[in-house]
């Protein structure tokens, strides 16, 4: 019985640790379906981190500081959208710049609104996601099995996480059963097509970008408000770029994207319980190593050891309509 | 446009006074920033402290990069500041270089032992600090484990880690010490999403104390004991007033008493090794009107005992950085 709820706290750790990371892993799948490739990730969730707990901060709710954050990230996929989509500038470049841009902006304007040194105060009362406690959660709690998992694990998170594991089913079908999802593949795989089509190249990557953002601003909302109590600098901590390496090993998938993030979150809740590996495998092991596993396999899958990773083929290469 | 503003108004500030030659003292923050709530911003205090009572001036300067360290040394140099103070061990290698070329210049480095003739180090004895709030710790632990969490796994905070199992374990030889480090890059000073995830994987293995030396991280860590009712000791500044009636104590490292003292002394001052240990003040814990209730007369009688023998020599805390081991917890 400990045991299990040993497993249990590993997975409600994986769960927390898991949805900014699906999150932003869901955003970059928009953006490269649609052939951006966004490795601004990074920078939009930390600048949404920010704002989110900023406007939180300032105004006393924390759905305001929701739409801050949103706004904040969307502000930069315009930049990114604008660069790379209307002046057909390099997407890696502009990715970079938006990373550079977040990490200094956010301190900046944290410094001279709050005076904290790059902090925002500590949020409290409605200016933060409270758990949410699912119905029957505290009656079935002392129930032997059901009670400790559905109590503990599936009950008692923020609502973004129930937001972020339904936005998967819901980009599924979006990409692979609606028109708007086939023809926001279309740019990606051959946008000239889509052209002779009649449909607007330009306005169907905008879309992406712009979904891209949102997504990312409810991952940095979810790790200001949701997981802590306010936004600390460089707080995302590189969650961008591990949730791109899980959307190369998801192969630009929404189902696998979800299982890559779990997979990534379990090792970093791993992490945090060296005693649970020791007693398991007999030996001890650093945290190091799990620390780079989502990297590892990454190289791995991208070197065709397991299957193979084909990212959309228009993807990273402006559209010109005429030579 | 204010934030534009401000750059100019800054940029022109720096321009006009770098042609002025006073013999001022200066003071140089590491990356972390003038007003990081921690480290830094103690230095801050004590140049500020020293300027109020004396009345005089001090230039200070914040770096942006890495890049800046020896520029920003050789400009105060040679503008004729005196002494110069650099917070940071990061300062080390730029010193080493810097120092021979101004003999004339006395500078003092925080937390970093640079040997030249013209260059005070000064250094804390955290060990020392953190055995005492470890005391603290293992006299309010109800359920018999307390937890440590380090930012970036290098050997000061495992010197960090190392003073507060020992301390821990003088009060209670059965007390179970669990010790985790957020990682291995800088990255682990800010990422206080982990911190949380730590401090919630230490609570479900029994700790009901926390102590986190871990910068940002902490913050993370702190927030998170708070939330779960379980007690937190902050490090560095005072931090009991982040979460009144949850911080237990904090773990005092008064750079900005050396900072004082340095700037105090002025040109001229003794150089050499500075150690700050309990004895003269440099640690200590802090007790305030936030965590009055936490700590009972009788816990504080018996850190302060172990502080008197620490001072007096008769109790030596062993320091995890002079012979990278610690014989208490094994990371």
């Amino acid at each position: 019985m400990d045991m299990y709820l040993t497993l249990i706290q590993l997975l409600d750790s994986t769960v927390r640790l898991a949805t900014p990371l699906l999150l932003a892993c869901l955003a970059g799948l928009f953006s490269e379906r649609a052939g951006i490739f966004d490795i601004g990730l990074e920078g939009k969730m930390l600048a949404a981190a920010f704002f989110s707990a900023a406007v939180a901060a300032l105004t006393g709710s924390v759905w305001v500081g929701l739409l801050a954050g949103i706004a904040a990230s969307l502000a930069l996929s315009a930049i990114h959208g604008i660069a790379s989509i209307t002046f057909r500038g390099n997407q890696l470049i502009s990715g970079v710049a938006i990373n550079f841009l977040a990490a200094g902006m956010t301190v900046l304007i944290a410094q001279a609104w709050f005076r904290q040194g790059g902090r925002t105060p500590s949020l409290i009362g409605n200016a933060r996601f409270e758990p949410v406690t699912l119905p029957f959660a505290e009656a079935l709690q002392n129930v032997p099995f059901i009670g400790p998992l559905y109590y503990e694990l599936i009950s008692g998170h923020s609502v973004l996480v129930y937001m972020a594991f339904a936005a998967v089913p819901l980009t599924w079908w979006i990409l692979f059963r609606t028109r708007f999802g086939l023809r926001l593949r279309a740019v990606g795989e051959n946008p000239a097509a889509v052209d002779t089509a009649g449909v607007s190249v330009v306005g169907l990557r905008f879309a992406a970008v712009a979904i891209c953002g949102v997504l990312c601003g409810v991952a940095g909302a979810y790790l200001s408000t949701a997981l802590q109590a306010g936004f600390v600098k460089d707080m995302a901590a590189g969650r961008g770029f591990i949730a791109l390496a899980a959307l190369i090993f998801a192969k630009w998938r929404p189902w696998h994207a979800l299982y890559a993030t779990l997979l990534f979150g379990l090792f970093g809740a791993l992490e945090t319980r060296p005693d649970v590996i020791e007693s398991l495998i007999g030996m001890k092991v650093q945290g190091q190593l799990l620390a780079a596993l989502p990297y590892v396999m990454t190289v791995i899958i991208l070197a065709g050891f397991v299957g193979k990773a084909i990212p959309p083929r228009a993807g990273g290469e402006p559209y010109v309509k005429e030579r | 446009m204010t934030l534009m503003t401000k750059f100019l108004g800054a940029a022109a500030a720096t321009a006009l006074s770098a042609g002025a030659a006073l013999a001022e003292p200066a003071l140089i923050f590491d990356l972390g920033g003038k007003f990081d709530k921690s480290f830094n911003e103690a230095a801050f205090a004590g140049a500020q402290r020293w300027a109020e009572e004396t009345g005089e001036t001090f230039r200070e300067i914040e770096l942006q990069s890495e890049a800046q360290r020896e520029q920003a040394l050789r400009r105060f140099a040679e503008a004729g500041s005196n002494p110069i103070v650099m917070t940071g061990f990061a300062f080390g290698d730029a010193l080493g270089q810097v120092a021979t070329d101004y003999p004339d210049t006395d500078f003092v480095i925080i937390d970093m032992v640079v040997d030249q003739p013209n260059v005070r180090s000064v250094v804390f004895n955290e060990h020392e600090g953190s055995y005492l709030v470890g005391m603290l710790a293992a006299q309010a632990s109800q359920t018999g484990t307390v937890s440590f969490i380090g930012g970036m796994d290098i050997p000061l905070i495992r010197k960090f880690a190392c003073g507060y199992a020992e301390g821990a374990l003088a009060v209670n030889p059965e007390i179970e010490v669990i010790a985790n480090m957020t990682g291995t890059t800088p990255a682990a000073w800010n990422d206080p999403v982990k911190g949380s995830e730590l401090t919630k994987a230490q609570i479900s293995q029994g700790s009901d104390v926390v102590y986190a030396a871990a910068g940002g991280t902490g913050v993370g860590v702190l927030q998170t004991a708070a939330d779960e009712d379980i007690l937190s000791i902050g490090v560095d500044s005072n931090q009991n007033y982040l979460h009144p009636g949850k911080v237990l104590t904090s773990m005092l490292k008064r750079v900005d008493n050396a900072v004082y003292q340095a700037f105090k002394e002025g040109a001229g001052m003794e150089k050499g090794f500075n150690v700050m240990g309990v004895g003269n003040g440099g640690v200590g814990y802090a007790m305030d009107e936030y965590n009055a209730d936490l700590v009972t007369e009788e816990m504080q009688s018996t850190v302060d005992e172990a502080a008197a023998k620490i001072s007096s020599g008769e109790l030596e805390v062993h320091d995890y950085m002079s012979d990278d081991s610690c014989p208490v917890l094994s990371f």
